[in-house]
Order: structure tokens, then sequence, then C-alpha cells
């Protein structure tokens, strides 16, 4: 008797809970809608601009001497900043999430600047500083030391952007995880590097890797901040995405197009790097998760 | 001396912690730092271990002053309250971890290390799980991965924090006595921290009551469960009865036996089981009536009401065996006399 009412109790909440099915459809079919004509479409244009006039012009214009320093350029950059910003969320996170200091909520403020202030602002800033008529200008340029303008200048401005990346991701997942298993390894006698290393690390691999992807889409993809610091010298200061513009305004838009297919293609490769990751941390949960049988 | 702590003191903020601790605990005991939360004896076993560092005071280990030295050196094994296994360690590696971490010229083999901790799990029994993840094991498992993992580096002194704090009651009542059994094996010296007392009660070879961040008393558990140093103990330690005697009660005390000439303060603290019942005759001019009792396996727990002269109804608590309560054929309601056998007075 309990049991028919209790089935009979779970099937009508089944029936309150699900929606009817034009409902459903509709939803579905805006969101893939949505996405077809904001996302895919614009991807279809890319290459078909790209391919417009064949494959001898697309190959000619990506391997045109000026497209092949962009693309060193925004490799180069992406080489320095990711790095640096990795070491950065590491100790930033470190910090907040183990000791108490006066001023951390300040400074959990500030690691987010970068994601609210646009990206324009960023570039004039290392203008206001670097620039000629700047406050350090004028001493970098009595010592020889080009900044704006020039490969540090861009690098300086994709730092900017990228910093919260690694960082957001790891505050978090590290004041989640706690300092218990650090000060068991301590006591157990590791030394600081040793628990950093076969404790802290592998705990937060996964949150650190997933950082450092995204951290790497924007250094490679970021265009306000350098396009201010750049100057736009052909073969010099010119990023991917610079490039791409450059060719644009220049009506050489197979070139343009070309270039957004190999920024395009970064944007793939990121995410099946992304779904993989996410991926494979499923797999280790599950393997460590499995029930004591 | 296996452990001392010296004119330790602790603040956090305003709060005081600890404050000026002094303690020794001799070779191979199994101590209990005991108090209520907040009382300060966590603190004090992280400032042993080096996890936290004191304001003031030393803390010596087997004769060495190790204040100033990091936990690292301090050859301590330390059990958390939450265990802190290495989530993505495997048992195995777990416990052989401090081994592992040691300097190249005083690392064992990687044969030697097997064989040490494939014996340590057999010692907590646990060998067979020696393949599986933190997350597969139970509660109790995980506490006695956790113990072999401390114990793997042969510390001098082993430190537990609430070490059945997060085990279900049935769990925590076996632990309990493995743990006691496992110390009579090993003699390590131990301290454990706990805010229950029936489980320092059972376990420790040595109790200290904290309260406020300071000792109230040290003892055995039967010393301190007998002869309270002070109200607090007295109250915190077992259940007990307590009779202000500015309150109407120095008459009644007198009439259930307890004579205000042996009166040494003005409170008077009565056990449960240090009050007899006894079935009031008819015309004894008695004010105390039968509220309802419980089983407590082989005691009974009856709960008596007091009309006190002023007219205010106080609760008293007493315990007796089973079977002598039956025989009583008592029913809720009925007149009761007692009769206080002993009593402690606190000022």
């Amino acid at each position: 008797m309990n049991a028919i009412s209790a089935t009979s109790f779970l099937a009508s909440k089944k029936l309150t809970l699900s929606d009817p099915d034009w409902v459903r459809y509709a939803l579905i079919g805006l969101t893939l809608g949505i996405i077809g004509l904001f996302l895919l479409l614009p991807l279809l244009t890319v290459l078909i601009e790209a391919f417009a006039k064949g494959w001898s012009a697309y190959s000619a214009s990506l391997t045109h001497p000026d497209a092949l320093a962009a693309m060193r350029l925004t490799l180069l950059v992406a080489l320095v900043t990711v790095p640096l910003t990795t070491v950065f969320g590491v100790s930033a996170a470190w910090a907040i999430a183990r000791f108490d200091f006066r001023g951390k909520s300040l400074l959990i403020t500030l690691i987010d600047l970068p994601f609210s202030v646009s990206p324009v602002i960023a570039g004039l800033v290392y203008v206001l500083i670097f620039g000629a008529q700047g406050w350090l200008g004028p001493w970098f340029s009595a010592h020889d030391i080009k900044i704006l303008f020039a490969v540090p200048g861009i690098i300086l401005a994709t730092l900017f952007v990228t910093f919260p990346f690694v960082a957001r991701e790891l505050i978090p997942l590290m004041q989640e995880i706690g300092h218990e298993e650090e000060e068991a390894a301590l006591s157990l006698g590791a030394s600081g590097w040793q628990t950093f290393f076969k404790v802290t690390m592998p705990n937060v691999k996964w949150g650190l890797l997933n950082g450092v992807l995204l951290c790497n889409a924007r250094a490679m993809g970021e265009f306000g901040a350098v396009s201010v610091v750049s100057g736009h010298i052909r073969g010099l200061t010119n990023t991917l995405p610079l490039h791409v513009e450059v060719s644009y305004n220049e009506y050489d838009f197979v070139g343009s197009f070309a270039g957004a297919s190999v920024l395009a293609a970064l944007a793939v490769v990121t995410l099946v790097f992304k779904t993989l990751l996410e991926w494979k941390q499923n797999q280790e949960l599950k393997a460590t998760r499995q029930a004591v049988e | 001396m296996s452990i001392s702590v010296n004119h330790i003191s602790k603040h956090f903020g305003a709060f005081t912690a600890l404050d000026n601790i002094s303690l020794d605990i001799p070779e191979g005991e199994l101590v209990a730092l005991l108090g209520p939360s907040g009382c300060g004896k966590t603190t004090l076993l992280r400032i042993i271990a080096g996890l936290e560092q004191a304001d003031q005071g030393d803390v010596f280990l087997k004769g060495d002053k190790v204040t100033d030295k990091p936990v690292k050196n301090r050859q301590i094994g330390f059990v958390f309250q939450h265990y802190a296994l290495f989530r993505h360690m495997t048992v195995f590696d777990n416990v052989a971890f401090g081994l592992k971490v040691k300097p190249r010229r005083e690392r064992l083999s990687n044969e030697v290390i097997a064989k040490k901790v494939h014996a340590l799990l057999e010692l907590v029994q646990l060998d067979w799980l020696h393949d599986r993840y933190p997350d597969q094991l139970s509660g109790g498992q995980r506490q006695r991965i956790a113990l072999a993992r401390a114990l793997a580096v042969e510390p001098s002194v082993l430190l537990l924090d609430e070490p059945f704090g997060a085990l279900d009651a049935s769990v925590r009542k076996d632990l309990r006595q493995w743990l006691r059994n496992l110390h009579h094996d090993l003699n390590v010296t131990s301290i454990f921290v706990t805010h229950d007392q029936e489980e320092a009660m059972e376990v420790a070879s040595q109790v200290v009551v904290l309260n406020h961040g300071r000792i109230e008393q040290q003892g055995a558990p039967g010393d301190i469960y007998d002869h309270p140093a002070n109200a607090f103990v007295s109250r915190f330690i077992g259940q007990t009865n307590v009779f202000d005697l500015d309150e109407h009660d120095a008459d009644w005390l007198q009439t259930a036996g307890l004579s205000t000439a042996q009166q040494k303060g003005k409170i008077a603290h009565v056990r449960p089981h240090d009050i007899v019942i006894e079935k009031s005759t008819a015309g004894t001019d008695t004010f105390v009536t039968l509220k309802d009792w419980q089983h407590l396996g082989s005691l009974i727990r009856i709960e008596l009401v007091k009309s006190g002269a002023s007219g205010q109804a106080a609760s008293v608590y007493a315990e007796m065996p089973n079977d002598q309560f039956r025989r009583l054929h008592l029913n809720r309601g009925d007149k009761v006399e007692l009769r206080i056998r002993h009593a402690h007075w606190f000022h």
C-alpha cells in the first residue's frame, strides 16, 4: 500500500516538473538558432572569405613575411606572459588562501581590476607611463630602452589583461581545499618546496591548467590594449589580431580573413583542450570516488 | 619528561587562548587534553607540534628546547581532526610520504620503505586497502590510515586532534579501545585533544582539564572524578547535582543525612550515585517526589523534584542499579526520602 502511493506520488511529481513539449522544442530551437546565427555563421564567413580566392591565395597570404612575423610575435608574447601570469597567479592565490592580512579583500578586488577595466584604458595607462611625455618615458629613452611601440610594451599590456586568469581559478579552489594537508606534509618532515610540489600542486593542477589555457587564449587574442601600445609597425609590432585589422583596413580581405582563420583555429584548439581537461578530471574523480564495495 | 611546556601564552587579537600554561608529561603516558570548545586545548596541541607559535613560553620535547624549531624538525606525529590524508595519493603513498621526503642520505631504499609501510598498514589492520584512495575509505579507516602515516616517521611523541570527533558513535567506541591497546603496545608518549569527558576518562592514563586557557586540574581519570579540584571540574566531569547553601538547602541537606559539620564551603556537589533513595514511610515529613526515570543499561537514572521550604521546585538526579530500583516498587509521583552519602564542597 505504501509502495503504491509512493510511486504514484513520484509519477505526479514528475508530471508537474516537466514542461510541455512545445516549450522544450522552442527553447532548444532558440538556443541553437542563436548559436548558429552569432557563432557558427561568422566562423563560416571567416573560412569562406579566407578561401574566396582559392587555396594558393590563402597559403600565400599566410606565408607572407608580415603574417609570419605577426604569428611569431603572438607566440612570443604568449610564451612570455603565460608563465609570468602563472607564477603571479599561484603566489597571489597562495597569499590570499593561506594568510590573513590587512587589505586582503582589497587585493582580491584589485586582482579583478583587469576584468572590469576596458583594455583600451590599460593600453592608455602604459602610454601615459612609458610614452615620450609620460612619467618614465624620458628616463627609458635616455637609456635607449624602448618600451612603447615595441615588444616590451605589447608584453606589458598583455600581462595587464591576463593577470587575473590563473589567480581567479586558484583562489576559490585553494580556499576550499584548506591548509590541513600541507600541515600534515610539514609535520611528516617535508620541506616547503616538497609540500608545494607533492601536495599543493597535485590538488590544484586541474584548476591551474584551466587557468593557464584561458590565459593563453586571451594572450594570443588580445586586441584592445595591445593595439594602443603597439604602434602597428608591420613585421615588427603587429600581433596576429592587429595584423587582421591592418589587412582588413587595406582591403586585403584574403589576408585579413586568413589571419582570422588562424585565430579561430586557436580558439577551437583551446576549446578542445578545455573539454579534454574536464573529461580527464572527471575520469580521475571517478577513479578515486568508486564506492567501497 | 617527554613533553614539557613552560609558561605558554597565546592570544588571537583580544582573545586569550592560552594563559600562562605549564605542563609536564612523563614518558609513555597517554594524555587527554579535555575542555569545552574554545578552552585552548587544540591551540596548545598545535603549539607543541609547532603548527602554531606561542606568544610567550617554551616547549621541550625529550629535554630539547624546540620552541624555535619548525614543525618538520620536531619529530612529532600529528593526526588531524579531519585526517588530512593526501587525497591524490593511494593509502600506501600516504603512509610512505614521511619516509620518501627524507633527504637522500637518510632515506631508506624503496624496498625497505615498502616493507615498513606494509608493516604499519598491518598494524592498523588495513593492509588490504593499500591501493585505495582516501575518498574510497570510511571515516574509521581514514582515521587509522592517518595514524599509520603519523607513526611511519617514528615520532618521539604522537599528537592527536579530536581523533574521534568526526566518527559515528559505534565506530568511536571501537576505535577508543583500539587506540588504548595500540598505545599500550607502542608506548609512544601521546596527547589527544577531546571535548568528550567520557572519551578522556576511558582512553587516557592522565587527564588535563582546561578551561578559558588555564589548566583546572591534571591527574589520573579516577583522581579527577573522585577528587575534583574545583566546581568547574566537578561539573564538567560526570554528572553532578549542585546545592547552593545560601538557598535554603542547609536544613534539607541535614535531613538528607549530610551533616553541615563536615561542610567546607557554600556549595555542595553531589554525584547521582551518591544519592540513596528510600520509599517514604508514612508520616515522615518529606518534600521530594519521584518525577520520572530513564534506563541507562545497567543503571536507572531517576529524576526527582524537590520542593524547597520557600516553595520553588528543583530537579535532583540520582542513579542506582536496575534491580535495586525494581525492588523499591516506586511509581511516578511517589514521595521518597533521600540520603546523601558523599558531597564535594566548593566556595
